[in-house]
């Protein structure tokens, strides 16, 4: 019985026949010379079972490492499919969170008045839009091939605001020490972040997985990934050290 | 402090200045005029020839909203200050 979705000939009628899931997609039965007989034996049923379970959770596992090694998408993964897609949720919430802190932290200096908050709010949108605008056009001027769109942009340059909360809180509880000890911290985190992260975006291929491939253009590359990567401290620093005393 | 309105203030006097450029008496002189730099149809445009595509470009597409957002600058600043 010759079944065109098997893509080998069943020469066995035993219980060896169990392993090849891949052949599996259809229930297992189909093909087999005597199904009855053989579905008879209990431990052979369940041990079919078992087998065509694993097959396809191998089978799964194959589909979604495929997933998540192609990083050149064509189209924007969510993060429900890829845990390191960047979206704008702790960005946006991160932002928030930070003007609400240096509302705190200006209150405890009894520097404090409503308004500052909304100057807080845009200045640090103002930043934000320029760093944003300069990445573009240097992205622009290196002439770099890329997926990486404006909202990803955005994206990765709001994950700095975490960090400045976390400066900040420390500073308001443990001083000038505390302030500079964590900050220092996120500062390096995110530096390594932004690496890997624009790494991968931004180099070639080959480059991108660690082969040192020479070249003016993919060194080009190298440093414009390590200034946009250096710029995140620096606007960590220059937005929170006017609120710690 | 730094805010949104001085980002448009700084903007808008960035794209004048871009404007402003002539094109035969001064960017030809430097070596950016549009004929010089474009040269041949390899792959990498390198960072020169891109930086005068972006200005011409800017030249080109921004000639006429400017006049507008210009005098409407003007006016508001006369009456508001």
């Amino acid at each position: 019985v010759a079944d065109p979705h098997q893509l080998f000939d069943d020469t066995s009628s035993s219980a060896t026949a169990l392993g090849r899931g891949y052949a599996a997609q259809q229930p297992p039965a189909v093909g087999y010379p005597a199904p009855g007989s053989f579905l008879a034996e209990p431990v052979s049923s369940f041990a079919m079972a078992y087998g065509s379970t694993l097959a396809s959770q191998g089978k799964e596992i194959v589909d979604k490492n495929d997933w998540q090694v192609r990083y050149q998408q064509d189209t924007p993964v969510a993060p429900r499919f890829d845990i390191n897609a960047p979206d704008l949720y702790i960005p946006v919430m991160a932002f928030i969170t930070y003007i609400l802190v240096a509302g705190l932290a200006l209150g405890t200096q009894n520097r404090f008045s409503p308004d500052l908050l909304g100057l807080q709010a845009s200045s640090a949108l103002a930043w934000l839009i320029v760093e944003v605008l300069a990445i573009l056009l240097s992205l622009y001027l290196v002439t770099v091939n890329t997926d990486l769109t404006t909202i990803d942009l955005v994206a990765f340059s709001g994950y700095k605001y975490v960090g400045m909360i976390v400066g900040i809180v420390s500073g308001l509880l443990f001083g000038k020490t505390g302030y500079y000890l964590l900050l220092t911290w996120c500062c390096l985190s995110i530096f390594v972040f932004m690496i890997r992260t624009l790494r991968l975006k931004i180099l070639s291929e080959a480059a991108a997985e660690g082969v040192l491939v020479r070249g003016a253009k993919n060194q080009l590359r190298m440093y414009l990934t390590m200034a946009i990567a250096g710029l995140q401290p620096l606007f960590m620093y220059w937005l929170t050290f006017h609120l710690v005393r | 402090a730094f805010t949104l309105y001085s980002l448009l203030q700084a903007a808008l006097l960035f794209v004048n200045a871009i404007a402003v450029l002539h094109e035969e008496r001064f960017l030809r002189n430097v070596g950016w005029g549009t004929d010089q730099g474009i040269g041949g149809f390899g792959e990498e445009p390198g960072i020169k020839a891109q930086l005068m595509n972006l200005i011409r470009s800017v030249r080109t597409v921004m000639r006429v909203p400017l006049i507008a957002v210009n005098s409407i600058t003007i006016v508001l600043l006369f009456l508001f200050g």
